[in-house]
């Protein structure tokens, strides 16, 4: 027989972040009157050492078997009072918060009703907290090893390393080579570095590696399964070969996303005059410019050379808001090395800002204004023809004056963009992608390469603009996170899961149906559901849509949450 | 006056400054107008002394500064909004003060009478769309009075008539659409003849609105609130009519034709393959592009006001350039889509005297394209 409940009730303060809206002792004083609790507190932060010791003490010294906190929403630090709780024996799962910040003191501002609302959202929990019923906490076991898509700098860095690491990768490329962008460029800016120099020995690195599979050709069809057991179909071309393409499928514990990024087509930009004039390039024409070393228009040597900067930059006519990061550098390196090319030509650059924020950068942006390439203030608005020449149309904002620029020779600053696949894969994965299209990390400072999707982790350009530094460094940390689950050989799974009621199901699979996670399957010898443990995420879509309610979801049972209910509208 | 509120309405903050609206001004290159200077004027100062901006009076409306702004911001309405500040204290041009008045008491800028509207139609019978239609055509001030631009309106209704449309006008209860005294800084003249027309326009139950000028197209979509009535520029109708079989051009026009955007019908709503697949249409024509086409066209100095102002340099007009970047493709015909930019670039052409014969025996001239069409139809 289950003991009476002994519930104890903690409101925080949260510093002034509820104190200073919600009368928190009135709410501790109420609570102490709520049937089953024997202990009621409030505490200026609950979350930190005291505030937990706090409520360990009681546990153990009141012999409490529920414990209600009412602080801030359960995202943050429901993991952190569960472990406390667990610390001194009591079941993580008898542990329930009330979100009295977000959901109240934060979106109010009359003290007296915040307060009788802090009651109403403390009671309902507390109702609910007297039917708790421990649950286990569950592990699954991880398929070692990691697919990485995309084989740019940012798959490949990432790649070695979780390969590195003892573990085999599958590295999926859609293009017939590695080495993504990178490879379309000339030299590397701060330091000139030659790209080929750069790239061949890490392309060796991937290609001779022994835990690295490379699939050239190829692409990701289809993802099933959860972190620690993906099963991902890769469809291959075959290049030569009229058949259709084959497709094989990886069975692995983490997934790495680095699929890079598509160049911005200035075609969006008509003003601009790129395709009705051969001598408007892109700075990427301007690389493959650069590595034959030949710079000529029309055969002759250009000595009027103009860079503008921001091309689908920036830009809200084009619906890209944000700077693309490696613009203003690229543009120091390329007019650099044009006046090194070309050292009687005239080297200009249009700018809004100059943005060089890396490491070496901004030195580099000096030394380059000391070679002679002049920059102006002022983007141009428009290039026309007039007399057989270019001309660029802008104003010198610096000057007040408008600028009538006639060059033999303009290379247009593009931009990044979100790749025009990445919807595709973001269905595929359920992964969610920011508002400039490009994936979205959970945190943007704190967990920069982790997404929504458990063991799915983002690397490089396919998460925002960035240069190679960064990229490597996040392809780095990506590698890191994905060794997580590999190293630890098991992963946390779901303890509230969905379970069916044998005497109740009428086996109607409308639970199969609709669970997203393919949890539940029928069997057709007994005619009812079951529902796999290990793949349930604790949804709760099939409990709600059982007819004869044989789905119970454990942690959110129809009569917890009828008591919730009650306390709130009784 | 003080800059604050404006600044805080127009969301000036946004501007970073770059210079593409001036950059691309046509008329910053002629005169001291500079948007972008202004805005930061208007940013980092507490007053500006508006009636020191004679300049404020050049700008054409051709939004190109609107077009190219990368935040957002929108250049020519802090243009508009001072205009308006000139225009309550009553220190504006005579030319448009005049313009204003002739709006406010007949319907029109020119401020000839209202019972005159209709002189135009020459005698043809035309449905009052007052009694109801699926179709109303809304003629505009310049294609009603305007001796030059009348062939185009009746140009219109011939190729209604032929294609078998439902179709009215307003006849003498036209008013001015308000599209330039908008811009000229009148806005509350302007909400009049918006409430005026706007009620008119629903009354006739008209599903569909066409316009002759891309000024009036541009303003009831943007400016009226006409949500449920799809409005369109003559081109897209004829485009419409042509492509539907419903109008067959068999006459032959052996030309060669260059077509000039007007700015509120391309670069300000992205009209641009319908008049030239008009052109396209005509038996016989060959069309060539001038070099700057579709979303930079070079504005006639037409829009804005400027009918009614002359700016402050008459020496280096805007139409003098473009009817020279017309001539340089070959083309005979200049061909466009708009009453302003048929009369100033008409009268551009013949100040340059391109409609005499150069040594090739070549002319220009222009034509808009339902004189085009028009010959294409032929008689009936």
């Amino acid at each position: 027989m289950e003991a009476q409940p002994r519930i104890g009730v903690y409101i925080c303060h949260c510093g002034i972040n509820i104190a200073a809206t919600v009368n928190v002792r009135q709410v501790a004083e109420f609570a102490a009157t709520l049937p089953g609790v024997v202990v009621a507190r409030d505490y200026l932060y609950m979350c930190s050492d005291p505030g937990q010791g706090l409520i360990q003490q009681d546990i153990e010294e009141q012999g409490l078997n529920r414990v209600v906190v009412a602080s801030c929403s359960p995202r943050m630090h429901e993991p952190t009072f569960r472990g406390a709780a667990q610390q001194v024996g009591l079941n993580p799962y008898r542990l329930e918060m009330s979100n009295i910040r977000e959901q109240c003191s934060w979106v109010h501002s009359d003290q007296e009703q915040a307060t009788e609302k802090a009651k109403a959202l403390v009671a309902s929990v507390v109702a609910k907290a007297a039917l708790l019923e421990p649950l286990e906490d569950r592990e699954a076991q991880v398929t070692p090893g990691a697919v990485v898509v995309g084989g740019g700098v940012a798959g490949m860095v990432a790649a070695l390393d979780v390969a590195d690491a003892g573990f085999p990768v599958y590295l999926v490329e859609k293009n017939d080579h590695l080495g993504g962008r990178v490879a379309e460029l000339n030299r590397t800016f701060p330091t000139l570095e030659s790209v080929p120099e750069l790239l061949e020995p890490l392309i060796e690195r991937v290609q001779s590696h022994p835990r690295i599979t490379v699939l050239l050709n190829s692409q990701v069809a289809e993802v099933d399964g959860f972190v620690g057991n993906f099963e991902v179909e890769v469809m291959s071309r075959r290049v030569n070969e009229e058949r259709e393409g084959s497709s094989s499928t990886m069975s692995v514990g983490s997934m790495i996303i680095a699929t890079g990024y598509d160049v911005f087509d200035p075609h969006r930009k008509p003003e601009l005059g790129y395709g009705q004039y051969p001598n408007v390039i892109t700075s990427l024409e301007m690389e493959q410019r650069l590595v034959e070393g030949d710079l000529t228009v029309d055969g002759r040597s250009p000595k009027r050379v103009a860079f503008i900067q921001c091309v689908g930059s920036r830009d809200a006519q084009v619906g890209n808001e944000y700077c693309s990061r490696v613009c203003c550098m690229y543009t120091a390196k390329q007019s650099r090395l044009v006046r090194e090319l070309l050292p009687d030509a005239e080297v200009t650059v249009f700018y809004i800002d100059v943005r060089t924020f890396g490491k070496g950068a901004e030195e580099f942006y000096d030394e380059t204004r000391a070679t002679g390439v002049l920059y102006r203030r002022g983007n141009i608005s428009e290039i026309i023809r007039r007399d057989g020449r270019v001309v660029l149309l802008g104003e010198d904002t610096l000057l007040g004056r408008t600028i009538d620029f006639e060059a033999d020779l303009v290379v247009l600053a593009v931009g990044m963009e979100a790749r025009s696949d990445a919807a595709a894969l973001s269905n595929m994965l359920k992964l969610p992608r920011s508002a400039d299209g490009f994936f979205l990390e959970i945190h943007p400072k704190l967990r920069p390469v982790d997404t929504a999707v458990d063991g799915v982790f983002l690397a490089g350009c396919c998460q925002g603009p960035k240069d190679i530094p960064d990229t490597v460094a996040q392809a780095k940390a990506a590698a890191s996170s994905a060794l997580i689950p590999l190293l630890r050989g098991t992963v946390p799974v779901e303890s509230a899961t969905a379970v069916v009621d044998e005497e109740w199901c009428a086996g109607c699979g409308m639970c199969v149906e609709v669970c997203p996670y393919g949890a539940p399957d029928l069997d057709l010898l007994w005619g009812v559901s079951r529902i796999n443990a290990v793949l349930c995420k604790g949804c709760g879509a099939c409990a709600v849509t059982c007819p004869s309610k044989a789905i119970r979801l454990q942690h959110f049972t129809a009569e917890q949450i009828m008591a919730q209910v009650d306390a709130l509208v009784g | 006056m003080k800059t604050k509120t404006m600044t805080e309405e127009l969301e000036l903050f946004g501007c970073i400054q770059c210079g593409k609206c001036t950059g691309g001004c046509p008329v910053s290159r002629k005169t001291v107008l500079n948007i972008r200077s202004m805005i930061y004027n208007m940013l980092v100062e507490p007053e500006l002394d508006v009636n020191a901006h004679e300049e404020l009076w050049d700008c054409t409306s051709c939004f190109t500064c609107v077009e190219r702004c990368p935040k957002d911001v929108q250049p020519a309405e802090l243009i508009i909004n001072l205009r308006g500040q000139l225009v309550e204290s009553g220190r504006i041009p005579e030319t448009i003060g005049t313009a204003l008045m002739g709006v406010f008491r007949q319907g029109n800028p020119s401020g000839v009478a209202r019972e005159d509207r209709t002189a135009w139609i020459n005698g043809t019978e035309i449905k009052a769309a007052q009694a109801g239609c699926e179709l109303l055509y809304f003629v505009c001030c310049t294609a009603s009075y305007d001796q030059r631009v009348q062939p185009v309106a009746r140009a219109l209704v011939r190729a209604f008539q032929a294609a078998g449309l439902d179709f009215g006008t307003l006849g003498t209860e036209e008013s001015c659409c308000g599209s330039g005294v908008r811009r000229m800084g009148e806005v509350g003249l302007f909400e009049m003849l918006a409430e005026e027309n706007g009620e008119l326009i629903r009354s006739t139950g008209a599903g569909r609105v066409v316009t002759t000028s891309p000024h009036c197209f541009n303003t009831f979509k943007k400016e009226y609130g006409l949500d449920e009535i799809d409005i369109l520029h003559y081109t897209q109708l004829v485009a419409e009519l042509i492509d539907q079989g419903k109008l067959e051009l068999t006459n032959e026009v052996n030309k060669k034709v260059t077509y000039h955007d007007p700015c509120f019908l391309g670069k300000q709503n992205q009209v641009f393959d319908e008049p030239r697949s008009i052109i396209q249409a005509i038996p016989g024509v060959e069309l060539v592009e001038m070099d700057r086409n579709r979303e930079r066209s070079l504005c006639c100095e037409g829009g804005g006001g400027r009918m009614w102002a002359e700016g402050t340099n008459l020496e280096e007009r805007l139409a003098f350039q473009r009817v020279h970047e017309a001539a340089d493709t070959g083309a005979e015909i200049l061909a466009v889509a708009c009453p302003f930019c048929l009369l100033t670039l008409e009268d551009a052409v013949k100040v340059e005297g391109l409609d005499e014969a150069d040594q090739d025996g070549r002319t220009l001239k222009v034509l808009d394209i339902m004189e085009l069409v028009d010959m294409a139809l032929g008689d009936e």
